[in-house]
């Protein structure tokens, strides 16, 4: 493996980035043992030198820059590089980049290494081809000096620089033993990417990188990093979100064998949501356990969230929203207003006016919360399965008084993300400690009490919605409140200000509405209650389209027309909204009679961008009022897509949580202690819950867009579609509880 | 100290008898393969072989594995050459994979008593393990595709009707 290459040009410092800003990429040829870092899948702790790298031996390492949590991402990104410069994919190693997000960081997050909102692929996608394209251009280039022809006479199959008259040709590995970076390096431009008929890799069911270490237990996830001399640490958190320790009797819990120390953290309920209480270090993960149940304190009562009853606040919400006089702030942003939409609506035959309310559901990740920190000096170290890396560098610079540069975070897998690990307490937790004791790595393990009790919930939030009729049915006006707290102006400060306080979390993105209406407006009113709220699956999206789903299909039947021709009628010249629209018709054979006693619901969703489309089989048991999901079919086209397989999961994936969050999740608070602690209380689908499924992945010739959320949406509207169609009756509020469905029945 | 074996090695560990099993696994022996999702058994994160039969490590005291043999995924096999280890491979089915682990535990143990289960019995054996990822489908038909490598060598068309169907998908 060693080759002159290696010897003479020292990998740490061989970095060359192009200076023209186009591509930014940055290629090197050596050793891959020069990069590896400790050999445990998941954790590197190297500088970084490149995107792509070309060992002597022909393996290529390609540097995975989104955060990896099941959605695919380490795979499909590395492959538009892999594709573009036609490696050989047998001879493929991808490593998680480091925390550099001048050079990783995804262009339609500012240029930060930051994994949510459904923008890895739409955002990398024109950043990553040339950067393959480019690496491509600078092999053939060496291979021309080396087989001593012009490079127009030279292409590339997987592996190979290939002569097109002769078909000699050259391994990459071979190029690599004798390759030079020719000064300056090779644009690249649009001619020199692939047309789509000229992929290998992308657009087919290449294996993911990561699923041989996910079966055998080798995968390293942030709970799983031990480090020499490692200490952990569990906190007490205060019962109720905001409250602090003013007294703590810790004569019991230092007795513990194995404990070290008890180390108050005042962290304030602020933007990393709740965290902090009293901490425990010691040398077992179950002596701090130990410990912390022994812990007396007395805390304060003076927290905002002491008088949040979940009951009353979605009260007092539906009245916000039913309340004009109240001000909101219009969501002009994100294209979801247009027109003017409340003097239509006073000119409107007929208005349709709906209330709708959904309860908070939390994320219950399967790996509960945890970070690992080492302080040296000003220097921060973090080992944990984060979203966005840039996040926990701001964090972590804040909360330590040093600077987003000092910050190294190591990302390790992660179990689970969902939007809940990007908020960082447990960084922020476990950064203090290590500020304590300096030099010494502590590990903070949340339990899953910890992990339920303080989450960032999907907010509570009440929606009304006024629709305005002609004297033919049609819509002239669709107005849309949102009340809620406000995620933004918790993890978002700056740009919720700059916004004029609309939020694109809890009122944004997910609330789009694609039909084609001569008004629409959506406007956010922010109510808060001292309890956080976070970006969960779906943001906006789950509870937004539950209401304009249903309210698509109610205002279809007072104009008499089928739901389906209604909101084909409504998405003229958008084909491919339309086609997802007829090919779940096809699927689900709608129209044809169902099983006695069985409905057929449907939902079409833009949320988040791309195209979906769901039906729902349903079935109610009136004596319980328990909604039975029979079967359900769905169609996605977020363009083109680049791994099939892959997509089909995501939209399994992101239905089954839609079933859990339509029926069944809910996060009830009373006085501010949240009553769901663990599973055996906070009840998430199981094997026997899930339906049959059926997807069908529609790629197109478009630019791809986010995957890993669409599928959450269109399931809850489909199912009280299917309900209405069964019942006449209506669901208003999610989760689409048996006792609410018997409450409709019974109105 | 209590001694007990695991993956086929005598180990001695000085931990507290009454410390759950998940734990001596994960921080005294550092096999972290086995994970820790709820510690009151009701996701399967951290199940293991005791003596071949799965039990939730996060219930199981260091007293209790005394003198017994544990499994952990770590030693279900050699490079990951389990049938099911395979299967998991080929159907592709993990996400996040936290959960994973023990999920492959349960279905070893499974199997081993129940070489050819029907779609209902796999469902029953399985269901006290949570995929928030919703592997669910995934799960089941990898089962059925390891329960079939290892049953009869012609085709059962039983078990390749899966109800987890994924449609196919418009080429450009």
């Amino acid at each position: 493996m060693s080759a002159a290459l290696t010897q003479s040009r020292p990998l740490s410092r061989r970095s060359f980035l192009v200076a023209a800003g186009s591509t930014g990429a940055v290629i090197s040829f050596g050793s891959i043992d020069a990069l590896a870092a400790t050999g445990s899948a998941g954790i590197h702790s190297f500088e970084p030198t490149a995107w792509v790298s070309i060992a002597d031996d022909g393996v290529v390492t390609i540097m995975a820059p989104a955060a990896e949590m099941g959605q695919g991402v380490m795979t499909c990104l590395p492959a538009i590089i892999a594709d573009e410069m036609d490696a050989d994919w047998h001879k493929l190693k991808v490593l998680q980049s480091p925390s550099d997000g001048q050079t990783y960081g995804n262009p339609a997050q500012q240029g930060f290494l930051m994994t949510h909102g459904s923008l890895s692929v739409t955002g990398y996608w024109d950043k990553l081809r040339p950067i393959g394209a480019q690496a491509r251009k600078v092999l053939c280039w060496n291979a021309a000096q080396m087989m001593k022809l012009p490079v127009a006479e030279l292409t590339t199959e997987p592996g190979f620089v290939v002569h097109k008259g002769s078909k000699a040709r050259l391994s990459y590995g071979e190029i690599a033993r004798h390759a030079k970076l020719p000064d300056p390096l090779p644009e690249a431009d649009k001619d020199d990417l692939k047309k789509t008929s000229e992929y290998r890799y992308l657009g087919k069911d290449v294996p993911r990188v990561d699923i041989p270490h996910k079966v055998n237990g080798s995968a390293v996830y942030g709970l799983d990093v031990i480090l020499p001399g490692m200490l952990y640490a569990s906190v007490l958190h205060p019962p109720v979100q905001g409250e602090t320790a003013e007294k703590i009797d810790d004569a019991a819990a230092k007795a513990v064998k194995g404990i070290r120390q008890i180390v108050p953290l005042p962290i304030p309920l602020g933007p990393l949501g709740s965290a902090g209480g009293v901490a425990v270090i010691g040398e077992t993960v179950e002596a701090t356990k130990k410990a912390k149940a022994l812990l007396q304190v007395t805390w304060s009562n003076k927290a905002a969230a002491r008088s949040y009853d979940t009951k009353a606040v979605g009260q007092e919400y539906a009245k916000t929203a039913a309340d004009w006089s109240q001000k909101g702030v219009d969501m002009t942003a994100f294209n979801l207003s247009h027109g003017d939409a409340a003097a239509a609506i006073a000119g409107a035959a007929k208005v349709v006016k709906a209330d709708f309310l959904s309860e908070h559901v939390a994320h219950t990740c399967m790996e509960p919360l945890n970070a690992t920190v080492r302080v040296d000096g000003d220097k921060i170290e973090i080992w944990a399965g984060e979203q966005s890396p840039s996040i926990m560098q701001f964090i972590c610079a804040a909360v330590g008084k040093t600077s987003p540069a000092n910050v190294t975070v190591h990302s390790t897998f992660m179990g689970g993300g969902f939007g809940r690990r990007d908020d960082g307490p447990e960084v922020a937790e476990a950064l203090l400690l290590a500020k304590a004791m300096p030099g010494t790595p502590i590990k903070v393990v949340w339990s899953r009490e910890d992990d339920i009790a303080n989450d960032t919930f999907r907010p509570l939030v009440a929606q009304h919605f006024e629709i305005g009729l002609d004297q033919n049915n049609d819509i002239v006006g669709w107005r849309h409140r949102i009340v809620g707290a406000s995620y933004a102006a918790r993890a978002l400060a700056e740009i919720f200000e700059k916004m004029g306080g609309q939020d694109i979390v809890t009122a944004g993105l997910g609330a789009e509405l694609n039909y084609k209406l001569p008004a629409h407006t959506v406007d956010y009113v922010r109510a808060e209650g001292g309890i956080s709220v976070g970006a969960w699956r779906g943001i906006a999206g789950g509870y937004a389209k539950f209401a304009q789903e249903q309210l698509i299909d109610e205002i279809a039947a007072i104009k008499g027309i089928d739901p389906i021709a209604f909101r084909l009628s409504l998405l003229q010249g958008q084909p491919r909204a339309q086609r997802v629209i007829e090919t779940v018709v096809k699927m689900a054979g709608w129209g044809k009679k169902r099983a006695n006693g069985r409905a057929l619901g449907f939902a079409y969703s833009d949320a988040l961008s791309g195209h979906h489309a769901l039906a729902a089989e349903c079935s109610v048991d009136r004596a319980s009022g328990r909604i039975h999901v029979h079967e359900i079919w769905a169609a996605t086209n977020p363009g083109f897509v680049l791994h099939p397989r892959n997509l089909e999961a995501q939209m399994e994936s992101a239905i089954i949580m839609g079933l859990g969050a339509g029926l069944i999740e809910h996060v009830d608070i009373t006085s501010g202690v949240v009553q769901q602690q663990n599973f055996d209380t906070y009840r998430v689908m199981r094997m026997s819950d899930v339906p049959p499924l059926h997807i069908e992945v529609i790629s197109t010739d478009d630019h791809p867009t986010g995957a890993g959320e669409a599928g959450v949406p269109p399931v809850a509207p489909a199912i009280a579609n299917a309900v209405a169609v069964l019942t006449g009756k209506r669901l208003r509020h999610l989760p689409m509880s048996p006792e609410r469905v018997q409450a409709a029945l019974k109105a | 100290m209590t001694t007990f074996t695991v993956n086929g090695r005598s180990v001695d560990v000085a931990a507290e008898s009454d410390t759950p099993l998940l734990w001596v696994l994960r921080d005294d022996l550092k096999l972290t393969g086995t994970k820790f999702g709820c510690g009151i058994a009701q996701c399967g994160a951290c199940t293991v072989h005791l003596d071949g039969v799965p039990v939730r490590s996060c219930q199981t005291t260091l007293e209790a594995a005394a003198g017994h043999e544990v499994t952990t995924i770590e030693g279900l096999s050699p490079n990951s050459s389990h049938p099911l280890q395979q299967a998991w491979i080929a159907e592709q089915v993990p996400q996040c994979g936290y959960c994973q682990s023990g999920q492959i535990m349960e279905a070893a143990a499974f199997l081993a008593k129940n070489p050819k289960p029907t779609r209902d019995d796999i469902v029953k054996a399985m269901d006290g393990h949570i995929c928030r990822c919703g592997t669910y489908g995934r799960i089941v038909r990898a089962i059925e595709r390891a329960a079939h490598a290892h049953g009869e060598a012609a085709a059962n068309p039983e078990l390749h009707k899966t109800s987890y169907t994924v449609g196919g998908r418009a080429e450009q």
